[in-house]
């Protein structure tokens, strides 16, 4: 019983000549939920596919739940992998669906199994609907609970609540603490910040390129940037100006206030004051955010981007 | 061995697709209507020995030795008088304009030429654009006159008969005699119709996991590549029997072929060619992205095995090159296979010749497809 769930390191792939994830190394821990955040083509998908064994990385090297990457049969006996589209077969009825994934995992008391997820999912009384007819947070909870069905040690989540409502992300987030709480090891892919710090977890990645990992708090703190929240009155026309200035690095409206952010806390506030002077606002220096952390990494990364290797 | 081949994963594979095949209405409308459909189109349509063909007469004059001629030829079946024409410039134009298909002219003097034993010509032009629809008909002109002088020139006119000739020629025309072209359309269709429905059904099958975004998650499963193939491929053998089933139930008690073999050998057959043509449908799947492709690669794989395996043009009037090609397609082995065994009555032994180039093609075909199939989603 290894420490980690998932270690990789220097994880590269390409497709064709485009170079989708660039020396990836990750580490999630037992029982930890691990967030993967970044921008839409960043490589998370890729790099979700790699570690449960659908593609092959054209280098580096790891483990997942201790068996090599390249023994993909072991990793994929002991994964859950949910997929960013959903993936169960629309013309078959639920129960059909559950049937099919614990006959695939052999599992023992397979009937039993699919009797009790569905009792779980609620479902019961639907078992012989077909299953595309289901909305989509139906689907999302089936999904889940179909990758849960064999009982996996670890969990990939891939955008698992995109375009659910609120209040089923809520009761899905919380499912997947108590999982977490049993052992159950999760890496889960969001673009959405308030689940990035349910996480216990994160990493960024943008480009292809880890840019940051550990706790949210680590994540924030690694930045050091310094965050100016600016409350008043015509925000949009001093977002403008401040644009370019010395030590603005970022200018974000939050609701009423613009929040002003740049790595260098002293320049910030000088240019901060310069600026505003005369004008009817208030200045608050603020904690930096997570979403200001990741809209600066993104920008970072785009900057670096551009620029030829 | 449960890690390699596991019966019990193959045979949820094989549910699932029963399942999804029961629910699919079109597609399995399609397994049965289809061999109806082409049964009835080209099992009644196809004709390679066209008869009543439409003639005109230019006639120069009128005699008894002319209408007997002209009786014959109508006699014949081959030829359908419809009328009279003037001269040789209507008769060019109803050939040109495809009125008519043969214009028989007799010249004006001929009957006194005849009567002479000046040896006169009638003169029969044919549009012969299509030589299929003019052969037949042609080679039983000089028969017909033969036939036509036999009965007219006797009395004093017997000396201008014919001398029989040094030797005669017997024909036995075997296992079809009658020359019906139904006898050889309807067998061969069974085989054009399993490689039809067989190599696109496959093909779909497999590109539709990939277009639903569902192959990825069967790959995420413990499922091995020959589990998945062959699970998809059996509810199609099974659909292949039952489309056999149609086609010689057809053949038997519309078309009244003979069935002269043996009813398990044509099964036989019928099974081998069925797996065949799955490997080819696996394999195009493989290549295939979409399902629009897989279709366009299907005709792709179906033109040469419908124009070049002896279906629909004879084998052996192809050249050398052509018939390499035809020999390399199951369905030109398929055809021997089920002619011989209809018709002739061909036993394991005698279809040998036919059964290993089958055998090969499978294994060949089925491991590329195991090659090509995409263990993972690179």
């Amino acid at each position: 019983m290894t420490e980690y769930a998932i270690d990789v390191h220097g994880l590269n792939k390409h497709f064709g000549d485009k170079h989708v994830v660039k020396d990836l190394s990750l580490r999630v821990r037992r029982g930890e939920i691990f967030g993967f955040l970044g921008p839409n083509g960043s490589g998370k998908t890729t790099s979700i596919r790699m570690m449960c064994g659908l593609l092959t990385p054209d280098s580096g090297s790891g483990q997942c739940l201790g068996h090599d990457l390249s023994d993909s049969d072991a990793i994929k006996r002991k994964v859950g992998y949910m997929t960013q589209k959903f993936s169960y077969w629309d013309d078959l009825t639920i129960r059909e669906n559950l049937d099919f994934v614990a006959r695939m995992y052999q599992m023992p008391r397979r009937r039993e199994a699919v009797d009790r997820t569905l009792e779980g999912l609620g479902l019961t009384s639907r078992a012989k609907q077909l299953t595309g007819a289901l909305s989509g947070g139906w689907k999302q909870r089936l999904a889940l609970a179909a990758c849960m069905l064999h009982e996996p040690q670890l969990l990939l989540l891939d955008e698992p609540t995109a375009g659910v409502d609120p209040s089923a992300r809520r009761d899905f987030w919380e499912e997947l603490h108590r999982l977490a709480a049993q052992g159950i090891s999760v890496l889960v892919s969001t673009h959405y910040m308030d689940e990035a710090e349910r996480c216990h977890k994160l990493a960024y990645i943008a480009y292809g390129r880890l840019l940051a990992q550990g706790t949210a708090d680590e994540v924030i703190a690694s930045q050091s940037l310094a965050t100016w929240a600016v409350a008043g009155t015509r925000l949009a026309e001093l977002s403008q100006l401040l644009h370019g200035q010395p030590g603005v690095a970022q200018t974000v409206v939050f609701g009423g206030a613009l929040h002003v952010s740049g790595p260098d806390g002293a320049l910030l506030e000088a240019t901060l004051r310069r600026i505003t002077a005369g004008q009817p606002v208030t200045l608050t220096q603020v904690a930096t955010g997570l979403e200001d952390v990741f809209i600066y990494l993104m920008n970072q990364s785009a900057d670096n981007y551009a620029v030829p290797a | 061995m449960s890690r390699w081949f596991s019966l019990a994963r193959w045979w949820s594979m094989v549910l699932k697709e029963f399942l999804q095949l029961r629910r699919d209405r079109i597609t399995f409308g399609m397994i049965i209507g289809l061999p109806l459909v082409q049964l009835t189109l080209f099992g009644f349509a196809i004709n390679t020995d066209p008869r009543h063909l439409p003639t005109a007469v230019v006639a120069g004059e009128h005699s008894e030795f002319t209408r007997s001629y002209l009786a014959a030829l109508q006699n014949s079946d081959y030829f359908q008088i419809i009328g009279t024409l003037p001269d040789q410039a209507a008769a060019t134009q109803a050939l040109v304009q495809g009125k008519v298909q043969f214009v028989v002219h007799i010249p004006p003097d001929f009957s006194r030429r005849l009567v002479r034993g000046e040896h006169p010509s009638l003169l029969v032009e044919a549009d012969a654009t299509d030589p299929a629809a003019t052969g037949m008909a042609l080679a039983a002109l000089g028969q017909l006159a033969q036939t036509a002088a036999h009965k007219d020139l006797n009395g004093p006119l017997a000396a201008l008969q014919p001398a029989p000739p040094a030797f005669d020629v017997t024909v036995h025309r075997l296992y079809n005699p009658e020359g019906n072209t139904q006898f050889n359309v309807v067998p061969g269709l069974m085989g054009v119709i399993l490689t039809m429905t067989m190599v696109m059904m496959t093909g779909l099958a497999m590109t539709r996991e990939r277009e639903r975004g569902t192959m990825e998650n069967l790959l995420a499963t413990p499922v091995r590549p020959l589990e998945v193939m062959s699970g998809k491929i059996i509810p199609y053998v099974a659909i292949g029997l039952v489309q056999s089933t149609i086609i010689l139930l057809a053949a038997r008690y519309v078309f009244h072929v003979p069935i002269v073999g043996n009813v398990g050998t044509i099964y036989l057959a019928a099974l081998l060619f069925v797996a065949a043509n799955l490997t080819v449908g696996i394999t195009l799947s493989s290549l295939a992205q979409n399902q629009l492709q897989a279709m366009q690669l299907t005709m792709f794989y179906f033109l040469p095995n419908l124009l070049l395996s002896g279906f629909m043009f004879p084998f052996r009037g192809m050249p050398g090159w052509a018939q390499f090609i035809g020999n390399l397609l199951p369905l030109t082995h398929f055809n021997r296979l089920i002619r011989g065994i209809l018709l002739k009555g061909s036993g394991l032994v005698e279809l040998w010749p036919s059964i290993w180039p089958l055998l090969l093609f499978t294994t060949v075909v089925m491991g590329i497809a195991v090659k090509f199939y995409r263990r993972t989603l690179d």
